[in-house]
């Protein structure tokens, strides 16, 4: 029976032999190595203004709190390094951000809640754990590469959790709803997997 | 959608080359004999996985240019693949498959980029770049064998005619299916005769070539990212809302 379930070996295909170019420890399975930093949205670019942008919690009692974007800057600034996994196969390692931890962001935050779903300028969602959000694992980031972030990587602010597919960062962050039931954000409504961790290769919902 | 309406494939399936015919000089596209498979929407995407002879294995997405397919115990699928400057795999798939070459497959995949025309209904705007075209293709293909009554209209732009991807039987359906509208842009060499200079799609060359955001199309823009940025952001100047515009981005 144990061998019955084993998945076969694959194929060889004929007169393929590939390039190695990752270190293997660092590269989740599936996964190929980029040097650029290519963009994957859904639809139209977003614009957001400084001066228009905010962003807000809302906790499960319905109480809510807001930052704009001198209050956000108000905020202990951090700089992360961290490799980036997207679930169209490219990782690209050792990218420099800076932001603010959603430790910070949820320090005053009364919730109980389990799951959070973020919502961005442009109608996206994408629904995660609030223990992701933890633990210095989560930002709010404006600042990529030392510059101010592109629109098209999602400035002027966007998330950054890096220890998730990339789907998971929401580009043009603007809020996150907390609730204590888990409800599917955009990509996961579409087929992908609601976890969405790399190194477990949670890529789709099956 | 619903969830699940639009499933992965579970698993990998070996799947037979059995077709390679050239599109362009960098351009191939590969017909892969895959069995189990759940049906298929316009507009997705497969996984291909190459696995070299030390167990080293490469995935990478191309877009399907088949039609919706429905579900059968196999099927012939059509891959787009076009050459990638320092790519690890496209250089193999161009380059050195053939015939009888065995790979794996999964899915479909994708649930967004698609056009189904039970739940998107109305016109369809498709605007491509390159080899955005092909997921366009799937939806020229599909209207066609479904004889859609919806009107259809794809705004094409290429860099020259030798680079162009699917031209003669984009041309022939244009030619034929009156649902169905064409439109060539060239950015960089136009063919003998073309009444237009090259030049690169504009608000007025896509006001005229394009259903107005009165008709509420759904428009689907697919290929390098500085051409769905550029065009995205034009269709919505147009007064399309954000939500009928699908994009696709190829490559960084």
């Amino acid at each position: 029976m144990d061998d019955e379930q084993r998945p076969a070996p694959s194929p060889v295909t004929r007169g393929f032999t590939g390039r190695r170019r990752a270190p293997a420890a660092a590269l989740p399975p599936g996964q190929y190595v980029t040097e650029e930093f290519p963009v994957l949205s859904a639809g139209p670019t977003p614009r957001v203004e400084q001066d228009d942008w905010r962003f807000s919690v809302t906790t499960e009692t319905g109480s809510s709190h807001h930052w704009d974007w001198n209050g956000l800057h108000a905020l202990p600034r951090e700089r992360v390094e961290v490799d980036l996994h997207c679930v169209t196969r490219w990782s690209k390692f050792g990218t420099h951000w800076s932001g603010y931890s959603l430790d910070t962001l949820l320090e005053r935050v009364e919730t109980t809640a389990a799951y959070a779903m973020v919502h961005s300028y442009g109608g996206y969602t994408t629904n995660l754990p609030v223990a992701d959000l933890r633990g210095g694992r989560a930002w709010i980031v404006d600042g990529y590469d030392g510059r101010p972030l592109d629109p098209v990587h999602g400035g002027p602010a966007r998330l950054l959790v890096p220890h998730l597919y990339l789907w998971k960062s929401a580009k043009w962050v603007s809020g996150i709803t907390l609730s204590h039931t888990e409800e599917l954000g955009f990509w996961e409504r579409a087929g992908y997997h609601p976890a969405g961790d790399p190194w477990r290769e949670e890529r789709y919902a099956l | 959608m619903a969830r699940g309406e639009v499933r992965a494939l579970s698993g990998w399936r070996t799947s037979e080359v059995v077709g390679v015919r050239a599109e362009t000089a960098t351009a191939r596209t590969l017909s892969l004999r895959v069995p189990d498979w759940p049906g298929s929407l316009a507009g997705q995407h497969v996984d291909v996985r190459l696995t070299a002879p030390d167990g080293y294995q490469a995935v990478r997405s191309y877009s399907l240019a088949s039609p919706a397919l429905a579900p059968a115990d196999e099927v012939v699928v059509e891959i787009g693949v076009e050459l990638l400057d320092d790519g690890e795999v496209s250089p193999f798939l161009v380059e050195e498959v053939r015939p009888g070459d065995v790979l794996e497959v999964t899915g479909p995949l994708g649930g967004w980029f698609t056009w189904d025309p039970d739940r998107d209904g109305g016109p369809v705007q498709l605007v491509g770049g390159g080899s955005g075209v092909v997921p366009l293709l799937s939806v020229v293909r599909t209207h066609a064998a479904l004889g859609s009554p919806v009107p259809l209209r794809l705004l094409q732009s290429t860099r020259t005619p030798a680079a162009a991807m699917y031209r003669d039987e984009l041309e022939q359906r244009a030619g034929q299916d009156s649902g169905f509208a064409l439109t060539e842009v060239w950015t960089r060499e136009a063919p003998p005769g073309d009444p237009r200079p090259p030049g690169r799609l504009d608000a007025a060359l896509l006001a005229a070539a394009t259903v107005p955001a009165a008709q509420r199309p759904t428009c689907y823009v697919c290929g390098p990212t500085p051409f769905v940025e550029v065009v995205a952001d034009l269709l919505v100047a147009a007064g399309h809302p954000a939500a009928r515009v699908r994009t696709e981005r190829f490559g960084g």
